[in-house]
């Protein structure tokens, strides 16, 4: 008779503390999962830090976390984000963006199939943009102590000379050119959110934007500043702008592009979608002289193809933004303070 | 967007507006009693366009403004005990009791959570048998008759681990408080189109009758607020009283019957205190005697909690068109809204948000 | 006080013994009681408020409300040629 241990059970179906514990089960979950998709001339050093020669111009460095409910959302999912987020976050310094790291927190009981989704939509948005997913890190919380997946993704890039993008550049009579619809994303994540009684066929704008940027910046070297609205929307990336730069911003409503399922679920749900996240979507500010060129541009992309001129910076009332109404009426575009909440009244 | 966009119709508007600027000769005071006709005409900045005869005051139509101190304090008490889901709309979360409001309490590990309809709550405590779900069901008669469905089903269905802490208040004894107090104002009104779409307007003809103002019923976008101010100038112009619709395609003279008919099934009239204005007889309603076991006053012993307002806040003079919300001393210095000290500066409702947000002073 | 949205109903049901319906608002559908207004059809307009119907939305007065005010413009009742004058506030 021959006694034997039960063999530990090695193809897990869901996401297990032991998978962030750095023994087997982490170069199972890396061999199996992670490198199929992302495996490069990088990562297959496996060492714990990547290396790469550095570009003639300025290093841009950048870095953001990515908590989203649901993971999973018309349009896109996490992954997409974390790749397509921090791609523009640089991109909008002027910069090229080439290395990304990538950071993941994990619940345990995530399954491993959704993962590799993720995982895989993470690959193929790095392709897309032209970056690669050059080091990594993985860890395993117990089951409610993150809400399936977190994901950080920081990346470097190289801003070519003569390139000076910034939010303090901003004059009066300059152009406020935004690249599209507005709302798209905030709006196809809150309503397919569980529990609100809601369908739309409205899908995130996810979409890495460094390539149009790149395109503008061959013809008009000289914008001034450009930033992707993501969360409090257009209303808080202008009036970071604004401040920034104290100069005032006065915007044409009649102007912005909503999409009219966005605006329907912003009216149902009370919300102003200035407020909305976007995650393809950019606002460049640019010399009124190179206005329509940047536009040309721009609309020659598939990410700008609605672009459109909103609005103009102005001397008057520093550090604040206006909105004129269709009826010829003026307001502020405050700041929004927070969490967007749907209301009844 | 269908009955929205035409609504919105620049031309229509400047022609209502011009139609205004003519008829106007004398100089008249107009409230608006509802929270969401103050938010739209703020928010298009009707009140800029309009003749300096014509001078519009907000009315207290924000039933998340209006919901007493003690209520949210009552709330944050149930939404404390342990087993409980407390649920109510997502523009009340953030009204401020006297130390936090219900996001903090959710931070502190309370189970608290946003509904677009009361039915969903209803539904949270069908999923959840082991747990109490509360639904804090504020509103005025626009909300009334949800509120009511979500204990009339309920009680149908057998559901006993739901209840609902109640603050819902009315319009009309609302105005006769505001028209006889000594330092009112007014001289006509826009009535609420979504409360009247419930109520009908009969019962403010005897308003009307009483003290000799005009009452509109009037819808919330430009065209139909400026369309309502008109004839609100027109009647008060040439003298006349009483009430006339300008938002027929929503109103009727006999409003909802069926809605007022489970309202009245599980709700009777109370008197209510307002928060800033004060208790107003008959103005409120709570749960009726055969549905007494819904209400989650009793189920959880709260009914003692009786806190005091901030003495800086003047909110009950704002929302009896009193005051400008920019008048205040405190508005804009120690009460905004990341620190609210009064509810017209919490509900994006109210008053004193709406100005604080598109124009809290006038240098653009 | 109170938000409601006109949408058009495309779906009626029942749940848990409720007349419900589903509400289409330029392409966002959303979940309605349709309790309180237990006459209306597909297709109809009705106004949403905290996920309830509050009322059918009167189709024929709304269109003859608007023709009425086009006419008033186009007859020259109003003057809509010149921009307003700014207003003092």
């Amino acid at each position: 008779m021959q006694l034997s241990c039960p063999a530990p059970i090695l193809q897990h179906e869901t996401v297990q503390m032991a998978h962030g514990a750095g023994g087997r089960l982490s170069q199972e979950l890396t061999a199996r999962i992670f490198m199929p998709h992302l495996q490069n001339a990088f990562l297959d050093q496996l060492d714990d830090q990547a290396r790469f020669d550095a570009e003639p111009g300025q290093i841009a460095f950048s870095t953001d976390t990515y908590v989203v409910s649901p993971i999973f959302f018309p349009g896109g999912n996490i992954g997409e984000l974390a790749i397509n987020g921090t791609v523009n976050d640089l991109a909008v310094g002027g910069a090229v963006p080439r290395y990304l790291s990538a950071g993941f927190v994990l619940e345990e009981g995530l399954p491993l199939a959704e993962l590799e989704t993720i995982v895989r939509s993470m690959a193929e948005s790095a392709r897309k943009a032209g970056v690669m997913i050059v080091c990594g890190d993985t860890k395993v919380v117990q089951k409610g102590q993150c809400d399936k997946i977190f994901i950080n993704t920081s990346g470097v890039g190289f801003i070519p000379d003569g390139i000076n993008v910034s939010c303090r550049n901003l004059k009066p009579g300059d152009a406020v050119i935004l690249s599209g619809t507005i709302g798209d994303h905030g709006m196809a994540v809150m309503t397919t959110r569980e529990g609100l009684s809601f369908q739309s066929r409205i899908k995130s704008d996810t979409a890495a934007l460094n390539g149009m940027i790149r395109d503008v910046l061959d013809v008009v070297p000289g914008v001034h500043a450009m930033r992707d609205p993501t969360r409090g929307g257009v209303a808080a990336t202008l009036n970071e702008l604004a401040s920034s730069s104290s100069v005032g911003i006065e915007l044409e409503e009649s102007a912005i592009p909503v999409r009219e399922e966005v605006r329907g679920a912003a009216e149902l749900l009370g919300i102003d979608p200035l407020t909305v996240a976007n995650e393809g979507k950019m606002l460049l500010i640019v010399p009124e002289a190179d206005a329509e060129a940047v536009l040309a541009v721009m609309r020659a992309n598939e990410h700008g193809r609605e672009a459109v001129r909103i609005g103009k910076v102005v001397e008057e009332h520093p550090g604040m933004v206006v909105m004129r109404t269709p009826f010829g009426s003026r307001r502020i575009v405050e700041m929004p303070l927070g969490e967007q909440l749907p209301r009844i009244c | 967007m269908k009955f929205i966009d035409e609504y919105r119709d620049p031309e229509r508007a400047r022609a209502l507006l011009d139609r205004i600027r003519r008829k106007a000769v004398h100089e008249w005071t107009i409230m608006e009693i509802c929270g969401g006709q103050t938010h739209s005409i703020i928010r298009n900045g009707i009140d800029q366009l309009l003749p300096p005869t014509v001078r519009l005051v907000h009315g207290p139509g924000c039933p998340v403004c209006v919901t007493p101190l003690e209520t949210i304090e009552r709330a944050l008490a149930i939404a404390s005990k342990p087993g409980v889901i407390l649920a109510s709309f997502g523009d009340m979360l953030r009204v401020p009791g006297s130390s936090k409001d219900l996001f903090m309490a959710r931070s502190e590990g309370a189970d608290v959570r946003i509904v677009f309809s009361p039915l969903e709550a209803l539904q949270i405590a069908r999923d959840n048998p082991q747990k109490e779900v509360v639904f804090l069901a504020v509103g005025f008669e626009t909300t009334a008759p949800a509120n009511a469905m979500a204990v009339w089903q309920a009680a149908r269905e057998g559901i006993g681990n739901f209840s609902e802490l109640v603050s819902q208040v009315m319009v009309p004894p609302a105005m006769s408080a505001i028209l006889s107090s000594p330092g009112n104002q007014v001289q006509g009104f826009l009535a609420a189109g979504h409360v009247c779409a419930i109520m009908g307007w009969e019962e403010y003809e005897p308003v009307a009758e009483r003290f000799h103002v005009p009452i509109v019923p009037a819808g919330f976008e430009p065209v139909d607020l400026l369309a309502g101010i008109l004839q609100v100038v027109e009647m008060l112009e040439e003298g006349r009283t009483g009430v006339v619709n300008a938002y027929g395609r929503v109103v009727s003279r006999e409003g909802n019957p069926q809605a007022r008919k489970i309202m009245n099934e599980v709700y009777e009239v109370a008197d209510r205190p307002w928060r800033g204005i004060g208790v107003i007889p008959a103005s409120g309603l709570v749960l009726c005697e055969a549905y007494a076991r819904f209400d989650a006053e009793k189920r959880f012993d709260v009914g003692h909690i009786a806190p005091q307002e901030s003495p800086l806040c003047r909110s009950g003079e704002v929302l009896q068109g009193h005051l400008k919300p920019s008048d205040c001393e405190a508005f804009g210095r120690e009460c905004t809204p990341l620190t609210p000290l009064g509810a017209t500066m919490v509900s994006s409702e109210g008053a004193c948000a709406a100005y604080y947000k598109y124009h809290r002073n006038t240098t653009f | 006080m109170c938000l409601a949205i006109p949408g058009k109903v495309i779906e009626i049901r029942d749940e848990n013994g409720l007349k419900m319906g589903t509400v289409d608002i330029s392409g966002t559908l959303t979940k309605a009681c349709l309790e309180y207004v237990p006459e209306i059809a597909i297709g109809q307009y009705t106004i949403v408020h905290a996920g309830f119907a509050l009322k059918i939305i009167d189709e024929e007065e709304a269109a003859e409300s608007l023709k009425l005010w086009d006419e008033l413009i186009k007859s020259g009742a109003f003057d809509t040629g010149h921009d307003l004058p700014p207003s003092s506030r």
